[in-house]
């Protein structure tokens, strides 16, 4: 049977979906940032930016670009009604002390714990690693949004990572083109699979094994 | 006297006037070997006037903290590239235009401290508030926590970090008095306040100068204490357009 991967735009939309009314969130750069534009025109939630924003808005209308309101990845935003500025020290202390209620985070791998891999491919790269250490041990929800595979077909869910770690079991639910992914005590359940994929199916692609979401009700 | 000096200059002068009249003056004791805590996050907050007279102030093997490691060729890209940084403490030194960084990493002539943002920014604040060190869950566990102490507290693993103060600060804000009282800017802000509080010498460049207690006291973001000396600079849209560009 054939299947259809999600697009960045349709996990994205899948996430924003996901966040509840009056959630504290932060969009980490890159794919995440995308979740900003599909959060529901109804649910108030507010969006943290590391640099010291709370209340995030979209970007500007051209001609309206203030380079002194910029997000994490330094791109011009806007500030909603309601929104305040504050300084890094504070920022990071709604990020490590647990006050954000979900972060959604990029990754290259997150292992079957929990473990999360993102900041660094080794190697001889520039090493550079932002806020992405303090979210993830910080935030109450960690959600990782990313491809399921690599571009050569390998899962990037595996029984260890073998990047470098951002944090030690701090992902709390995976989201990929393929499935919804929850690491629980019991391991790692999957759900919402794309229409055509058969559990079999993505138990095959996947590097560690998976229980069916039915199954957590069983269990 | 010195002892009731604070943050000043001057002594016995009849009022406190932290106000100095150029950049040049503001900077013109920085020593070789300092190290120097820089504001700034992307183009935002970043004191543009002041890196560039420490740069013609020729100051030399300076250790630089900074969120980032410059791009293109101004502000602290420029410092780097006029070869006056030995050592640079900062988060995210591989931007899309970090090349003069990169160029001296990859020669070995410039040394990187790597660290968490949280970690970096509470490190000043610690180095400001008098706190000798402190255990953060950041970074536990993983390559930039190697060969630091850890502590299991409540179950959590922990990594110890020490402060991290400065000889001087530079930060930018909008507005400052001759008190030394700061506000800023929307995210201009980032680490301008902590930064102030971390350094022996903290200099402020700021688009305007207000009249003692033209500023709300309920809104002052960086109390005079923390603060050296104040200069003016002039609002420049072309500086603008190119940080835009960059």
């Amino acid at each position: 049977m054939s299947y259809a991967m999600l697009t960045r735009e349709q996990i994205a939309a899948r996430i924003a979906n996901d966040i509840p009314e009056g959630a504290y969130v932060n969009l980490g750069i890159g794919m995440p940032t995308l979740v900003g534009n599909y959060l529901p025109k109804d649910r108030e939630i507010i969006l943290h930016s590391e640099n010291g924003i709370l209340g995030m808005g979209p970007a500007p209308a051209a001609g309206e670009v203030d380079m002194e309101l910029i997000n994490a990845g330094k791109e011009p935003v806007t500030l909603l009604t309601g929104g305040a500025y504050f300084h890094h020290t504070d920022s990071f202390a709604m990020m490590r002390g647990g006050h954000l209620d979900i972060c959604v985070l990029g990754a290259f791998q997150v292992s079957a714990t929990g473990d999360l891999a993102n900041w660094s491919t080794g190697g001889d790269a520039i090493p550079a690693v932002g806020g992405a250490m303090d979210l993830a041990v910080g935030a109450k929800n960690v959600w990782v949004m990313m491809e399921h595979l690599t571009k050569e077909g390998r899962s990037k869910i595996v029984s260890r990572c073998t990047y470098p770690l951002t944090g030690i079991g701090v992902v709390k639910r995976i989201y990929t083109d393929l499935a919804v992914i929850d690491i629980t005590p019991r391991g790692l359940v999957a759900s919402r699979q794309v229409p055509g994929l058969s559990f079999d199916e993505l138990q095959r692609l996947t590097g560690v094994p998976l229980l069916p979401s039915g199954a957590r009700a069983a269990a | 006297m010195l002892l009731f000096a604070g943050k000043r200059d001057i002594l016995f002068e009849a009022m406190i006037n932290k106000i100095v009249p150029s950049v040049e003056a503001a900077l013109a004791d920085v020593r070789d070997g300092s190290t120097i805590l820089i504001g700034g996050f992307g183009g935002a907050g970043v004191p543009a006037e002041l890196i560039d007279a420490l740069i013609a102030q020729g100051a030399r093997e300076l250790t630089i903290v900074n969120n980032n490691a410059g791009n293109a060729e101004f502000g602290v890209a420029a410092l780097l590239k006029a070869g006056r940084v030995r050592k640079i403490i900062c988060t995210y030194p591989r931007l899309n235009d970090s090349y003069v960084f990169e160029a001296l990493y990859r020669a070995g002539k410039i040394e990187l401290e790597l660290v968490p943002q949280g970690t970096l920014s509470e490190r000043m604040r610690a180095a400001g508030a008098g706190i000798g060190a402190f255990y953060t869950p950041t970074s536990y566990g993983t390559d930039l926590a190697k060969g630091k102490e850890t502590r299991m507290i409540e179950g959590k693993g922990h990594v110890l970090e020490y402060p991290l103060g400065g000889d001087v600060a530079l930060v930018k804000a909008e507005r400052g008095d001759r008190w030394g009282n700061l506000v800023y800017r929307k995210s201009a802000r980032n680490f301008g306040p902590t930064m102030a509080s971390a350094a022996k010498c903290t200099i402020a460049q700021v688009y305007e100068i207000a009249e003692l207690g033209a500023l709300d006291p309920e809104c002052i973001v960086t109390p005079g204490i923390f603060v050296t000396r104040v200069v003016k600079v002039l609002r420049s849209p072309q500086r603008l357009e190119t940080e835009k560009a960059a």
